[in-house]
């Protein structure tokens, strides 16, 4: 009979009830929906760095990463690369060469990172071949031939078949430059990448390098995101003399947002519902005000002060459980559609590409964040509840059913 | 006759602490079992605050309660709800139905405060609202009914619960002259058929004639008890 009343009384005002069902549907849905608009952005921008360059296991010299100079190169690289070819984790795996040096156009000069590969294993684990805006990715045999990014041709003002400079230092720290000319331009979703990083075939890298085997870096795709860390940890241990990292290893900043993704969603739906709780207060601080007389009179009758307790939390809880699914309905269609066919944002294109995010954005959200959501939004009702539900429990039946 | 009412020197001040003002003054009252009771006297002359007092909505100053056996000046609140619960019924001068449920729902409600059963619920329920002649608006709502309708739905609601005794005050106030009379025969029958006890507080000459006692309460003490 409680649950009858309480499930009527929140009708008896049909137009506020409804106010605060479609302020928590749109709160719960702009709280998911930011979510998944983030976490679309931030997967986004995951898949980019990892498809673009970093892939999801690096395999260098261990002084190599803190000096980055030539002369550090992978011992025993083919046994390294021959063992992760045979395992059927691995998609693919590229060994680069690489240098740090100066790129010159007759027109300008910029620092980037000289990366030499073999094409067809690079472009096995990294997509920069499909996103060629202009002429083509390096060709088998064409030694002198460079790949860069837009970014930096439109820095140095060169375009396709345009000649540029390369000098970096060699093994024996003596200075060294090549002729080289450009086959192909192309742009990725991050311009700081494509300003930086320039491709050149791995056998004339080593060449100019002095050291003919010299391979600085291992990129490895794997099947599987997840077998990264045993893998990382099997490499290590096999060869000691090698340091193989994830790429949350080498890009701390992006297992920062995976890490505390959903954290920090978390406390930003939070802050939704703290605004929303108090919506909540109000409107049923308000209809506990308005039926003093009737509540009143419940207690002269004999519902006991638990009982009258119990209503008021129900009737907010009714509220909160005819919005929650609404909200969940509206949020579970609007990210499946932005989830196929994207948010185009590009009016924003050059800013997030200065920090590697895509001007369309797939709105994501797994499914086991709506559970403490939910959870979340019902303790939040149950919290707002208690204030109202405690002020009806001040009245005195004698003074109350006397109230107009 | 067995007694439901025995009450010593009930005093209710309000002001206490500044300029004291007595809303019941030293009542004695005795109540015993199947009497027709009006409480009049002018306005502010205690007639309410003294049914509240009795009826264990407010507690006295000083002085003693009894119904029954149980002595309620000094029951928690919690205990004093539990008590109305089963000892005493309200009529109020406004109605007051829950407007969200039906006749049969009001009436009802409290028995299943009382967890009877809901096929004793049920038949009790019919039982009453056939009884106050609104057999055909069982399954009305408040406002679906009239001034005089909702006031029955109040009677029988009070008597649901089989109580010692009914405190209704100034029931007839927002009720036409016919419906009146009709509620207070129809409570005028259940007093004699059932033994029901009435207390009333009222202005209304009508429910004074109906009385078989009438008490006078002049700033807040009693001036006359006369049983006619």
């Amino acid at each position: 009979m409680l649950l009858k009343i309480s499930w009527r009384n929140i009708w008896r005002n049909k137009l506020r009830s409804g106010v605060v069902i479609i302020a928590l549907v749109i709160g719960l849905w702009a709280a998911l929906f930011m979510s998944a608009f983030s976490w679309g952005l931030y997967q986004g921008h995951i898949d980019d760095t990892i498809e673009t360059y970093l892939s999801h296991l690096q395999i260098h010299h261990p002084m190599y990463l803190t000096e980055k100079t030539p002369e550090y190169t992978i011992p025993n690289s083919n046994d390294v690369i021959r063992l992760i070819r045979n395992d059927t984790r691995v998609i693919a795996s590229s060994a680069r060469v690489l240098a740090s040096g100066m790129i010159t156009s007759p027109k300008s000069v910029s620092g980037v990172m000289i990366c030499g590969i073999n094409p067809q294993d690079e472009f096995s684990v990294s997509t920069v071949s499909h996103q060629v805006v202009e002429g083509s990715a390096l060709h088998e045999g064409k030694k002198h031939e460079v790949f860069i990014g837009s970014k930096l041709a439109e820095k140095l003002n060169v375009k396709v078949k345009s000649k540029i400079v390369l000098t970096f230092q060699s093994v024996n720290r003596d200075m060294t430059a090549g002729s080289f000319r450009i086959c192909g331009i192309f742009k990725t979703h991050n311009s700081i990448f494509d300003e930086t990083t320039i491709f050149v075939h791995d056998t004339i890298l080593a060449e100019m390098l002095g050291s003919e085997d010299a391979v600085h870096e291992i990129a490895v795709l794997l099947k599987d995101e997840a077998d990264s860390d045993t893998l990382r940890t099997f490499l290590n241990r096999k060869f000691p003399e090698i340091q193989a990292q994830t790429w949350k290893d080498l890009s701390p900043e992006l297992r920062l947002v995976i890490e505390s993704f959903n954290e920090y969603m978390l406390i930003f739906i939070g802050i939704i519902l703290l605004a929303l709780m108090f919506g909540i207060i109000n409107t049923m601080l308000m209809a506990v005000l308005e039926r003093q007389r009737e509540i009143g009179m419940l207690m002269a009758i004999g519902l006991n002060k638990k009982n009258i307790f119990i209503m008021i939390v129900t009737e907010t809880l009714l509220l909160v459980c005819i919005g929650i699914p609404i909200g969940l309905l509206i949020t579970y269609l609007s990210v499946t559609y932005f989830h196929t066919y994207g948010i185009d944002i590009s009016i924003f294109s050059q800013g997030l590409s200065a920090w590697g995010f895509r001007s369309r954005v797939y709105t994501y959200l797994n499914y086991n964040f709506y559970i403490p959501v939910i959870l979340l939004t019902i303790l939040c009702a149950l919290i707002s509840s208690i204030y109202p539900a405690y002020r009806a429990l001040q009245y005195r039946p004698s003074e109350a059913i006397r109230k107009i | 006759m067995k007694t439901v009412i025995d009450a010593h020197e009930i005093s209710k001040v309000y002001n206490a602490d500044k300029i004291p003002v007595y809303a019941v003054n030293g009542v004695h009252l005795h109540v015993e079992e199947g009497e027709f009771i009006a409480l009049v006297g002018p306005s502010g002359s205690g007639k309410t605050t003294l049914l509240n007092i009795i009826g264990g909505l407010d507690h006295p100053t000083s002085g003693h309660v009894q119904i029954g056996d149980v002595d309620i000046t000094h029951l928690s609140e919690n205990k004093l709800i539990d008590f109305r619960l089963y000892n005493i019924g309200f009529v109020f001068q406004a109605f007051n139905l829950i407007p969200v449920l039906t006749a049969k729902e009001n009436v009802e409600f409290v028995m299943l405060m009382q967890k009877k059963s809901k096929t004793e619920r049920n038949k009790r329920s019919e039982d009453l609202l056939t009884e106050v002649g609104l057999a055909d608006k069982m399954n009305a709502k408040p406002a679906e009914l009239s001034g005089g309708q909702q006031q029955r739905v109040a009677v029988a609601r009070a008597l649901a619960s089989k109580p010692r005794f009914v405190l209704a005050d100034e029931p007839t106030a927002n009720l036409d002259s016919l419906s009146a009379g009709n509620l207070l025969d129809m409570m005028a029958k259940l007093n004699a058929d059932e033994k029901m006890t009435f207390i009333f507080s009222t202005h209304d000459q009508r429910v004074i004639d109906k009385a078989r006692r009438v008490i006078t309460l002049v700033d807040g003490k009693i001036k006359s008890d006369i049983k006619q």
